[in-house]
Order: structure tokens, then C-alpha cells, then sequence
């Protein structure tokens, strides 16, 4: 057997890509709370209770409704991120004057909340979701086997990523959000409608959360606390790349789920807190974060 | 000046920072095709008054009515609809976003505004850098910028608060003839100015301010008057 440092290569490209599938979701999820707090200047620690309600609507939908994964990857998404805009116009708009510790209380609120239904309801012990037939089985790469679903899952989380990127670089509307994000007074008196423009981005950002949600629901158990044992690891992950930053978020993510993954190789008693160690590294050396602008 | 109704009416404008009262009852008129320059002191209150004209500031009473719309009970993101825009001081230009995109930010709000085309014509600076970031541009090609991204929108009426700020002679003078063109071309005016031979060039009215309201107003023709009044309130 090929061994790599006395390690296994099998167990090296394994791990890395258990680490991949990780950041996928940390990139995604980490995404999400970047353009939130970019434009909003908020906190959303209800990020990854919407992320636990995506993948919960989709369960709901197949137990429920017989609707199968395929529409519900479409469903999730709107759901959750019709249900953000409710809590933006309904909740979060009125806290936008307020001391920004109120968002955070507010949307942390929310969270226990959420979970709080749903664990007086479904239990704290995962449901399992199957994987849709289409993607069922895995592939031989030759140095190891890869099961399909999740090469679809590191496949839609760079569509993800890199859709919602253009859509912020590259579009009228993405230069609408930068620009208010600089200056959202200026850009309000210039005539865009910028509270309408706050509601949609929270929409979108907890749309994404749904979207990661449901993606995740066939590999990992569909349960209440799904989101909080995600969330602490994607706000380091925020931490690191630099709070509000699209592009450091995405880079960032990838990279500590891989070097979560390599950890585990090498040292996995440390694998769980790696992430926090390089957290307090990049604090310490460079606190506005590795892709973040110096405040 | 033309009986017609002026195109914007502000009377009785008082306007508040937190606690502090800025404006204590502001009264001017803008008729259609003027250019009309705000003189003051620093700190006086000109400023602000754009701010509370613009509906940047909302603690704010009085009457403001621009083109038979009353601008007091708009949302913020409605005014610009009305035909008015807003160069703030401090330019605005966003530093994340490219000349181009700076350049068409602003909605059109009305037909009759310049092409992206045009717009180059009269700023060929522009053009050339147009893929940089707008806060790469010098400080006077920024003032260009956020003047020319008001040209596009149809807008009728300007606000401009202090263009030349800190800009070289020559760079000044290009503005002065910029606010020539548009003034042939009939866009309305209401500009904020320290540079007084600048606004003596360019205006064609002059209101005074003190203490957060209009004390004095005359047409250009008389500035030679009135130049001991400026020598007193502005120690011109």
C-alpha cells in the first residue's frame, strides 16, 4: 500500500475528502452570514437553525407529501428564505437603529426557539434522509471510492458559491448591495429602495442556509440540532476569512473543512479544534481576518 | 426672475442632529434654470440644509415642495424619483465598486437624461479608467464621477454641495465649465460653495445663511453692493 508521511494514502484522500464535503458546507453557510452581515450589519445566529429548517422542510415534504429530494432542493430553499424575509419585515427591520447587540440577541432568540419546536416534536435523535436513487451508489476513482452523492454535494456547493459570488460582483444588482453596503443612506437618497433591498438579502442569505440544509439532510441525520453543532464551526470560519467578506468566506470555508480533514489524518485528537486554534491564530496576527479589509 | 412657480420651495425648514438644532426655519426658491449658490459660513447650516432638502435628514419640519411634489412626506428612496439629485461633499464614490458601475448606480428616474456615451464624451478620463475602482480616480476625476452619474438619471435639478473642495485651480475651472454646459443644456442648480469668486462665476443668485437660516438673497448683479454684508457674515 502507497504511504504518504507512514500514512495510508487511502486514508489521506479519504479524510481530505470528508474535509471537502465539510467545507462545502461551511462555505455555503459561511457565505450566507457574510452577505447578511455585509449589508445588515447583523449577527444571523439564526443561520444555522435555518439551516436545520431547509433540511427539515425537505423531510417534511417526503414524509408528509411524498415530494422526493430533487423538488425539495428547489422548495427548501424558498421556504426558508420566504420565512427569512417574514422575520426581516416583521422583527429584524425594526432593530436596524438599535445597538447591534439587539440583531444578535434577537436572531440567537430565534434560534432556540426554532430548535426548541422542533426537538418538543421530532426528539433530539437524527431521521434519516435517503439519498435520492439518481445519485445512490459511488464511484471507483482508482485510489479510492467516492459515493456520488456526496461528489454532488462538493459539485453544487462551488455552484452555489460561485453563482452567488457573480451575483454580487457581476450584477446590477450585486453592485446595488456593495454600494449600499459602503454607503446605504447615499445609495437610498440616489433612489434605490433600500429597505426592500435589506429584506431580500436576508431572504437570500437564509435561503442559502435552506439550500445547504436540504443538501445536507442525505449525509448527515436530519435533527433540531443539526445547525448549532454546524454554526459555532462557521462563524470561526467567518472569523478567519474576514466578517462580511463573499470571497474570503468561500476560499475560507473549503480550506479549514481540509484542514479539519488532514488533522484527523495526522492528529485526530486535534481535529476538532483546529478550526478554533487557527481562529486565535489569524485573531492575533491579523484580526480583521485573512480576506478582510482593515477596519 | 420668471413669475412661474419655482421648481423647488422650501420655507420654514428646520432640521435636527440628535439634539442639536441645525436649522431654524430656512427659506429659499429655485426657479427652473437656475443656478442658485448657498454662502455661508462654515458650519452655518448649508450643508444641512441640502441633507434636510434631500431627506438624508429626517428629523425635519417645514415645507418642501420640489416641482409641485411635497418632497417632506416622501421615504428617502422616493425623492430621487421626483427629478432631484444629490452630490453629497464627500463625493460618495464606492470604493468596491468599478467607474462603470459607479457611473449607473443611480436609477433613471425620468427620460431626458445623457447616454453612458455622452457621458464619456463630456469625461474622456473617465472612460479611459472606467474599469478601475471609482476610489482609484484622483479627487478631482471622483468630483467628475459624481457629478457625470447624476447626468444619466433625467434628473432636473442638482444639489451640490461644495464641488471643488480641495481641488486644483485647474481642475476647479473644468468644473466651472462643466456647471456652464449643464446650465445651457437647463439643469436647475442649487449649489453649496466656500470658493466665492467660483460661485460668482457660476451663479446666478446668491443666498446668504446665518445661524441655520437664509438672512439675506440677491442676483449676481448686485454682489458689488453687497460686499460689505459678505465681508461681515463671511469675512470674505
Amino acid at each position: 500500500m502507497t504511504m504518504i508521511f507512514g500514512i495510508p494514502v487511502q486514508a489521506l484522500l479519504g479524510q481530505l475528502l470528508v474535509g471537502l464535503i465539510n467545507g462545502s458546507f461551511y462555505a455555503m453557510l459561511s457565505l450566507g452570514l457574510a452577505v447578511i452581515f455585509g449589508l445588515l450589519r447583523v449577527i444571523n445566529f439564526a443561520h444555522g437553525a435555518q439551516y436545520m429548517l431547509g433540511a427539515f422542510v425537505g423531510y417534511l415534504l417526503l414524509t408528509h407529501l411524498g415530494i422526493g429530494y430533487w423538488p425539495a432542493l428547489i422548495l427548501a430553499p424558498l421556504v426558508v428564505g420566504l420565512f427569512g424575509v417574514v422575520v426581516e419585515r416583521l422583527a429584524l427591520s425594526r432593530l436596524y437603529d438599535t445597538d447591534p447587540l439587539y440583531g444578535l440577541l434577537f436572531t440567537f432568540g430565534l434560534a432556540l426557539v426554532l430548535e426548541g419546536i422542533f426537538r418538543y416534536y421530532y426528539g433530539v435523535s437524527g431521521n434519516p434522509y435517503a439519498v435520492p436513487t439518481l445519485l445512490a451508489g459511488g464511484t471507483n476513482l482508482g485510489f479510492m471510492f467516492l459515493p456520488n452523492y456526496r461528489g454532488w454535494v462538493v459539485v453544487a456547493s462551488l455552484i452555489v458559491c460561485f453563482g452567488t459570488w457573480a451575483l454580487i460582483e457581476k450584477t446590477r444588482l450585486g453592485s446595488y448591495l456593495r454600494a449600499a453596503t459602503e454607503n446605504p443612506r447615499l445609495v437610498q437618497a440616489f433612489g434605490v429602495n433600500v429597505p426592500l433591498l435589506l429584506t431580500l438579502t436576508y431572504g437570500l442569505g437564509s435561503a442559502l442556509a435552506g439550500l445547504a440544509g436540504i443538501l445536507a439532510a442525505p449525509i448527515y441525520q436530519v435533527s433540531p440540532l443539526m445547525g448549532s453543532d454546524l454554526i459555532i464551526v462557521v462563524f470561526a470560519v467567518v472569523v478567519v476569512g474576514g466578517m462580511g467578506s463573499i470571497l474570503g468566506a468561500i476560499v475560507t470555508g473549503y480550506m479549514l473543512g481540509l484542514a479539519e480533514g488532514l488533522t484527523k489524518v495526522f492528529y485526530p485528537e486535534a481535529s476538532n479544534l483546529v478550526v478554533f486554534v487557527i481562529m486565535a491564530i489569524v485573531l492575533l496576527v491579523r484580526p480583521a481576518g485573512l480576506f478582510g479589509r482593515d477596519a | 426672475m420668471t413669475s412661474a412657480a419655482p421648481l423647488l420651495a422650501v420655507s420654514g425648514l428646520n432640521a435636527w442632529y440628535g439634539e442639536g438644532h441645525a436649522l431654524h426655519g430656512v427659506d429659499l426658491e429655485v426657479f427652473a434654470g437656475e443656478t442658485v449658490t448657498l454662502l455661508g459660513r462654515n458650519g452655518i447650516g448649508k450643508t444641512t440644509t441640502l441633507r434636510a432638502i434631500m431627506g438624508l435628514i429626517r428629523r425635519r419640519t417645514g415645507q418642501v415642495v420640489f416641482d409641485g411634489a411635497d418632497l417632506m412626506r416622501l421615504p428617502l428612496h422616493r425623492t430621487a424619483h421626483q427629478g432631484i439629485g444629490f452630490v453629497p461633499e464627500e463625493r460618495g464614490i464606492f470604493s468596491t465598486l468599478t467607474v462603470d458601475e459607479n457611473l449607473v448606480l443611480p436609477p433613471v428616474v425620468a427620460p431626458g437624461g445623457m447616454s453612458v456615451e455622452e457621458i464619456f464624451d463630456l469625461f474622456p478620463n473617465l472612460k479611459e479608467r472606467r474599469n478601475s475602482p471609482g476610489t482609484r480616480l484622483s479627487g478631482g476625476e471622483q468630483q467628475m464621477l459624481a457629478i457625470a452619474r447624476m447626468l444619466r438619471t433625467g434628473v432636473k435639478m442638482l444639489l451640490l454641495d461644495e464641488p471643488t473642495e480641495g481641488l486644483a485651480p485647474v481642475i476647479v475651472q473644468r468644473i466651472g465649465e462643466l456647471l456652464a454646459t449643464l446650465k445651457q443644456r437647463g439643469m436647475t442648480i442649487l449649489l453649496v460653495e466656500q470658493n466665492f469668486r467660483f460661485a460668482s462665476r457660476v451663479a446666478d443668485r446668491f443666498y446668504l445663511m446665518e445661524h441655520g437660516k437664509v438672512v439675506a438673497g440677491f442676483p449676481t448683479g448686485e454682489l458689488a453692493d453687497r460686499m460689505t454684508l459678505l465681508h461681515e457674515i463671511l469675512g470674505v
